[in-house]
């Protein structure tokens, strides 16, 4: 199970909130304070990534994000309900105008650029990006 | 924290001073302002990233966009940045290459190259 998971409409609007969210909870498990403005920034790529699909696949669903804490690592998950035209099809464009794939490529690039750990996939049920980054040991943290 | 945007004319130059957060939501305001100057005339913009706390890809294609309609006038816009953390973001995709990144408002608006 998720330690915390959020859902929200796909708006652009709310991208900023689980930004928030998932800066404060990964600040909770221990991931280092110089990485925070990395997963602030990674997981709004993410949402706005999601967002952005939904809205142009019409899809009324919530975007859903999960984050995992788990031993000495963190997760975050960003889940779109987006189908695409063939499994394990990275490019989500097919469907809708091109005009979108380039800020969409723009946005797994900045990803891809920040985080050493990320894994992307799509089938026809949608698509997820998950992300990990190392915590400190609570010992560790404290001091 | 939302977007603040203001202007002001220094010579022939155009300093739009941002604060806040450029993301997928506020960037269309940015956009909107960019087109604006653009359709008004101002094409040496220098854009002041001093006051932006966060910077996404969508902030990024706003400013190529700018970029681009300021290049269709032989114009030019200028990014006036000191911020690591938002510097990175240009780095990782290559953009300072595109973009001339300046320390200081006034070094970019001497700027001739």
């Amino acid at each position: 199970m998720a330690t915390v998971e959020l859902r929200f409409s796909a708006l652009p609007e709310h991208v900023r909130t689980a930004r928030l969210v998932a800066a404060a909870v990964a600040r909770r498990a221990g991931v280092d304070e110089a990485v925070l403005d990395e997963v602030r920034l990674a997981v709004g790529e993410a949402c706005t990534r999601a967002v952005g699909l939904h809205q142009n696949a019409g899809i009324t669903t919530p975007v859903k994000v999960q984050l995992v804490e788990e031993e000495k690592q963190f997760s975050i998950e960003v889940g779109d309900e987006a189908p695409r035209s063939a499994p394990g099809d990275r490019a989500p464009g097919s469907a809708g105008g091109d005009m979108d794939t380039d800020e969409d490529e723009m946005g797994l690039a900045v990803i891809s650029g920040l985080v050493d750990d990320v894994e992307v996939t799509a089938g026809e049920h949608g698509g997820q990006i998950r992300m990990t980054w190392p915590t400190t040991p609570p010992a560790a943290a404290l001091s | 924290m939302d977007l603040s945007l203001s202007t002001r004319t220094v010579g022939d130059r155009t300093v739009v001073e941002v604060g806040g957060e450029i993301d997928v939501y506020t960037a269309p305001k940015l956009r909107e302002q960019l087109v604006e100057l653009v359709n008004d005339g101002s094409f040496h913009l220098v854009v002041d990233m001093e006051g932006v706390d966060f910077l996404d890809s969508t902030g990024l294609g706003v400013l190529v966009g700018g970029l681009k309609r300021v290049r269709a006038h032989e114009g030019s816009l200028r990014l006036v940045c000191n911020q690591e953390r938002i510097l990175k973001i240009f780095r990782i995709t290559g953009l300072t290459k595109v973009f001339p990144i300046h320390t200081s408002v006034e070094e970019a608006v001497a700027a001739t190259d």
